[in-house]
């Protein structure tokens, strides 16, 4: 770059076509690292942990970018948008790393923008449609306190490269969490109206839980730990487990109309013109 | 390879050596001023993402990045601001390698980094939080701030108005002394 300003640089020569602006030109996000599986791995099972953790960070960011211009404040919008940022980034290795060891050819573009509803593997708290901002915060904490748990169980993992966007996630996710956990202790320990709403939004969502503890059984306890602290900080109850939830599984395929709507928009574009370059 | 490391020393001319221009300290050189196309008042090697520039036996050079955010969409622009910089010096195959780890961390700034972003008014991180292997705790409060210097008056009296700014490596502040807001490069 010649010019120190950012879109300056726009205009210059690239050389290249497909890099029209900045950012653009996307390639693959796992250019240049070493990809090699190593031996003991089951490719199978590497690729399907790796599209799930995909899925669910690509449809929470899906709902995160739905609240940019809606959100209370400025400031707030920028950190929703930030945080989906994250979570998309992750979202965009792991598909990547999914279909390596998948081994069907296909890049982190088909299995975003190409699959069907009953193809992704997202649990169904992702999907989950926005409601008012007390409703937001606390789903971003049962969320983000059971990724954050995950990825830093995976850090360990024996893929080298799985092992490595879940370490970089940690340090995201640690961001995200605390986020969404200062927002509940405000709203829940702040005025009688903020109280009620994220009551409200706690036994809405409360019963989600059962799906992410049983996708990831192993977290359980630190999630429980970590949700039981702040809502103590927040002088919320903690509520009963009786809210309706929907009877399906998003780990097995089976998901809520709301993740078609959701996908219909997010996919729109790319499936129109499957061809085109970015 | 964690750190940038030596140089091998240039290989003895053979049919394959690179031209007069590609030596190893100019491969080094043209990559080290490479500019963050976010933080243009850093380069590559002040912000601490160049992790190794090297030449091949076949007259190649590599060049091995790392990201700062996972979702960081400056990368490719560094990869390619990297690949013409290594070109114009004389390289004519350049390979761009990508290393996951271990993550980048507002550590890896380097002083005269950290110099430079005060300068231009961005308040430098302090130091990242050390992690163990166990659960990391919840922070319920807003951090104190004591550590975070305004870099318009020197103030210690600051404070955070958003965790997340502009760009994903940055949080807003404020001064209390002077009123002015400011960026924060945030510690990750």
């Amino acid at each position: 770059m010649t010019d120190d300003h950012v879109y300056l640089s726009l205009a210059e020569e690239h050389g290249d076509d497909t890099r029209w602006a900045f950012g653009t030109g996307f390639e693959d996000p796992l250019h240049g690292v070493d990809t090699t599986l190593p031996a003991g791995v089951d490719a199978d099972e590497l690729a399907a942990l790796c599209l799930a953790l995909a899925d669910d960070a690509l449809v929470a960011a899906q709902r995160l970018a739905e609240w940019v211009t809606l959100a209370p404040e400025l400031e707030e919008e920028v950190a929703l948008a930030n945080i989906g940022l994250d979570l998309l980034g992750q979202a965009r290795l792991l598909y990547a790393r999914a279909g390596q060891a998948e081994g069907k050819g296909r890049d982190e573009d088909a299995l975003a923008y190409l699959r069907d509803p009953g193809e992704f593997r997202n649990v169904l708290l992702a999907e989950v449609p926005n409601g008012d901002f007390a409703h937001c915060v606390v789903k971003l904490l049962l969320l983000s306190s059971w990724r954050l748990a995950q990825l830093q169980q995976l850090i360990g993992h024996a893929d080298p490269v799985l092992a490595a966007v879940a370490h970089k996630g940690v340090s995201e996710l640690t961001y995200h969490r605390d986020h969404a956990a200062q927002w509940v202790v405000r709203l829940g320990d702040g005025t009688d109206e903020s109280a009620r709403r994220t009551g409200a939004a706690l036994a809405e969502l409360w019963p989600y839980r059962a799906e992410l503890h049983a996708a990831a059984p192993e977290t359980r306890n630190e999630v429980e730990a970590v949700l039981a602290e702040v809502l103590a900080a927040a002088r919320l109850d903690v509520p009963g487990e009786d809210a309706t939830v929907p009877a399906v599984s998003g780990r097995s395929g089976e998901h809520t109309e709301h993740l078609t709507e959701l996908l219909a928009e997010l996919q729109g574009v790319a499936r129109s013109d499957p061809e085109a370059i970015w | 390879m964690n750190t940038v490391t030596p140089l091998t020393p240039a290989t003895p001319p053979t049919p394959l050596s690179p031209p007069a221009r590609a030596t190893p300290d100019a491969a080094r050189a043209a990559a080290e001023a490479v500019r963050d196309p976010e933080l243009p008042m850093l380069t590559l090697a002040d912000l601490g993402v160049l992790r190794d520039v090297r030449l091949e036996d076949d007259g190649s050079v590599t060049a091995v990045l790392t990201p700062t955010y996972s979702g960081c969409p400056a990368l490719a622009e560094m990869r390619a601001d990297l690949d013409a910089a290594l070109r114009s010096v004389g390289f004519a195959t350049v390979h761009v390698r990508t290393e996951l780890s271990p993550p980048w961390s507002t550590d890896d700034i380097t002083a005269e980094g950290r110099r430079k972003l005060a300068e231009a008014g961005i308040a430098p991180p302090g130091r990242a939080p050390r992690r163990s292997t166990g659960p990391i705790p919840v922070t319920l409060t807003v951090r104190p701030d004591s550590a975070v210097r305004c870099p318009q008056c020197g103030s210690p009296d600051t404070e955070e108005t958003s965790r997340f700014g502009a760009t994903a490596c940055k949080a807003l502040r404020r001064c209390r002394a002077c009123r002015e807001p400011f960026e924060q490069v945030k510690e990750i």
